[in-house]
């Protein structure tokens, strides 16, 4: 079995070596481990895109907007990942960032994940039909457990998950009457020698 | 009263970290020193009369087993080399986590001795091979064989039985990941396994001279007296492979200064020293002398430090005894002032490490503090300024943005992965070819690229603006962000320009792993002994902590 410690440098190493900057190799290495550490294809998709890459023309997006259409040539997973998650903080402010004609997404996937940490929120993303939630950068929930493998997506959406609960006000106050049960009731005696602080505020 | 932490503008110069020495913070004692009470065995000894075979050891604490597989094979002279090129050594070794089966060891057998084009899995740990010092392990042999220790003059020449070539861990050739084992306490200290597994050598190599010698004469032969198996240690061949990393792992490097910059400037902190702190001090600097005296070399760079560290150290006896006054308030903080001023870098940094002997109880928390998250501080914080950016390049790299580039010999070599062994290289690159394919540690050149270009950015421009056009540099700007938050991450100095002497940075690392002995063969690479003078294995649970000194 190849470590994740393998995997980072030698990603690293093949995306300087096709033509990248090292800053930029150092993202892609720590990346593609992270994809294999959560059991995402990274290095089958990597290398795949690396051998279509100098006989295709793919669009290196600078500033991304909440609509980016490229018809001719489509999106470079690579540029589009880092300015995302360079610009993460101003794109958090968008509803929905679409991508029509994107190369390779699942390369963009990590790029989204760490963004989803450095600002809090979950972020979800629709590849055509298949989906996925970053969770914080610790996991990736998917509706696609087999098939990693997309050339050309049409259409990528991100959206930007606001932070909510996953139940009810009342099934919250339910359970926290049920943890209520682990607490003692206090006799005035408990009240006046066990609280620590004074017995008046002004003390 | 409050001392300051010493200056990273002094400290972090080169030849500075090329004079530092082992302490007590190095890992092979802090190693010791976590698993003193660990259980040891061989388990397994099966090697043939000549010393072929396979050997296991292991460490044990409750449900724990760490445990050393050994392949010692037949080698002939001509196959015998230091060099990283080598294919053949005359033993390898993997430290496997937990008991090994015979399956492991069946595949492990194929594979461990074939090192780096072999493949081994995340069961195992650390991997190594060694050579014999064929001069000692003869001589050593022969002396048994016929009943009698070994001449002390050959042994202390050379100092160990087997030199090592090169340790791997951290998921090299397949082992395992570091994420894999960070919940374990044990091994929570920087290369812990790394000094495991030659601690472990280190035994191998004794019970194979015993065992040759016992084959050979059995009714006359006798066992290498435990006295003369402290006396050695495990030499170790480190060329360039392990200058990068202290480049590479910034957070990491400042990790380590820092835990000996806290250390000793808490030990400046001391009012009043106790009598028993003084007089552990003066023993260990007084024992330490033969250490120093011992000290073998054929370089003539290493033997004029030697040679003034002796000078210096003559003098700082001399001080002690007749000038200085430790019953006076804060007595190490004068002694170190005045060591900073009448001593050599050499002589500084190695009173420095006898300083810390007499205070585990302010060292030993900053051991713990060594290790790095360092995935913590990858993301570059995008959201911050160009006018950010060039605070810290003026403040961190105030001496590096003044170097001009443009002179030749500042920006005379380059870094390079060899194609033959994957390990780094340094070449000339108006000479060599292959520049082109530089690796990205020409730091202070690309740190002053940077400082030049953001010279004319607006002070409001974010960095995430910055890199759209300027992903060149990311890697610069990825590591000024790190290095505002860490003041001893970064090497001072300029490590492509023509004074750099590769060996310094080797030295540095060395001396935290608690190396001793430096010698070296050419400027970019060097033998070391390590574990000389400590416990043997069966002493472990009695470990004296000055064991150095002894």
């Amino acid at each position: 079995m190849i470590s994740l410690s393998e995997i980072d440098t030698t990603c690293k190493r093949a995306t300087k070596a096709i033509g990248f900057s090292w800053g930029v190799a150092e993202e892609i290495g720590k990346n593609m481990r992270l994809l294999e550490m959560f059991g995402i294809p990274g290095v089958n998709n990597l290398l795949e895109y690396f051998n279509i890459y100098k006989e295709n023309n793919f669009k290196k997006t600078s500033l991304i907007t909440e609509k980016n259409f490229s018809e001719s040539k489509p999106f470079c997973p690579i540029v589009s990942g880092l300015n995302f998650l360079d610009q993460i903080n101003s794109l958090n402010n968008f509803k929905e960032i679409n991508f029509k004609n994107f190369a390779y997404p699942i390369i963009f996937l990590p790029f989204a994940s760490r963004a989803s940490e450095i600002i809090g929120k979950r972020i979800f993303i629709n590849m055509d039909e298949k989906k996925f939630i970053l969770n914080f950068n610790q996991t990736i929930f998917t509706n696609s457990i087999n098939d990693f493998k997309i050339v050309i997506c049409n259409n990528l959406s991100i959206n930007f998950l606001d932070n909510k609960n996953t139940f009810s006000e009342k099934k919250w106050n339910d359970l926290y009457e049920l943890s209520k049960k682990t607490f003692v009731d206090e006799t005035d005696n408990l009240k006046k020698n066990t609280a620590g602080a004074g017995l008046t505020d002004n003390d | 009263m409050q001392i300051e932490l010493r200056d990273p503008n002094i400290i972090m110069k080169l030849s500075r970290l090329g004079s530092f020495h082992q302490s007590k913070i190095s890992f092979l004692r802090s190693f010791l020193e976590e698993f003193k009470n660990w259980e040891f065995n061989r388990d397994l000894f099966d090697l043939d009369e000549n010393g072929y075979g396979e050997a296991v050891y292991s460490l044990k604490k409750n449900k724990r087993i760490y445990s050393l597989i050994c392949f010692a094979n037949a080698l002939s002279d001509d196959e015998r080399s230091d060099r990283v090129i080598a294919t053949k050594w005359d033993a390898a070794f993997v430290l496997h986590d937990g008991i090994p089966t015979k399956k492991d060891i069946s595949r492990l057998k194929i594979n461990v001795p074939k090192q780096e084009v072999g493949r081994v899995s995340y069961k195992e740990l650390t991997l190594s091979r060694a050579n014999k010092s064929l001069r000692v392990f003869n001589h050593v042999v022969e002396s048994l064989t016929n009943g009698k220790q070994p001449n002390n003059k050959i042994l202390s020449d050379v100092g160990y039985l087997y030199r090592t070539t090169a340790v791997y861990g951290s998921g090299k050739f397949g082992l395992a990941d570091r994420f894999r084992l960070k919940n374990r306490n044990e091994i929570n200290g920087p290369f812990r396994l790394e000094m495991m597994l030659v601690y472990l050598i280190r035994q191998f190599t004794f019970d194979q001279v015993n065992h040759i010698a016992k084959c050979k004469n059995p009714q006359k032969s006798i066992q290498l007296a435990d006295k003369v198996s402290r006396s050695l240690g495990i030499g170790n061949s480190t060329g360039l492979g392990m200058a990068p990393f202290i480049v590479n792992h910034p957070t990491l490097l400042n990790n380590w200064i820092l835990a000996r910059e806290k250390s000793l400037k808490k030990i400046r902190e001391i009012k009043i020293v106790d009598h028993n702190d003084k007089e552990l001090f003066i023993r260990c600097l007084n024992n330490s002398f033969k250490n120093v005296t011992t000290w073998q070399t054929d370089s003539d760079f290493q033997r004029k430090k030697i040679s003034q560290l002796i000078k210096d150290l003559t003098k700082l006896n001399q001080y002690l005894k007749n000038k200085f006054d430790f019953n006076k308030n804060y007595p190490f903080n004068d002694l170190y002032l005045w060591i900073e001023k009448n001593l050599s870098e050499e002589c500084i940094e190695y009173t420095v490490s006898m300083m810390m002997e007499p205070y585990s109880k302010i060292i030993n928390p900053h051991i713990k503090e060594m290790s790095s998250d360092e995935e913590k501080y990858f993301n570059i914080p995008t959201d911050r300024t160009i006018s950010d950016l060039r605070n810290i390049l003026e403040t961190k790299y105030n001496e590096i943005i003044k170097i001009d580039f443009s002179e030749k010999e500042n920006n005379q070599n380059f870094w390079f992965i060899s194609k033959n062994k994957e390990e780094p290289r340094i070449a000339n690159r108006y000479k060599e070819e292959g520049h082109e394919l530089e690796q990205p540690l020409a730091i202070a050149r690309d740190i002053k690229k940077l400082y030049i270009k953001i010279s004319n950015e607006k002070n409001s421009l974010t960095i995430g603006n910055f890199l759209i056009n300027n992903n060149d540099l990311r890697h610069v700007v990825r590591r000024a962000f790190i290095i505002e938050k860490f003041p001893y991450a970064e090497i001072q100095d300029n490590i492509i320009g023509s004074n750099l002497v590769p060996i310094d940075m080797l030295r540095l690392k060395l001396s935290f792993f608690g190396a001793m002995k430096f010698d070296p063969r050419s400027d970019k690479w060097l033998r070391i002994t390590m574990f000389q003078g400590a416990p043997l294995a069966k002493e472990l649970n009695n470990l004296d902590e000055h064991w150095m000194y002894n």
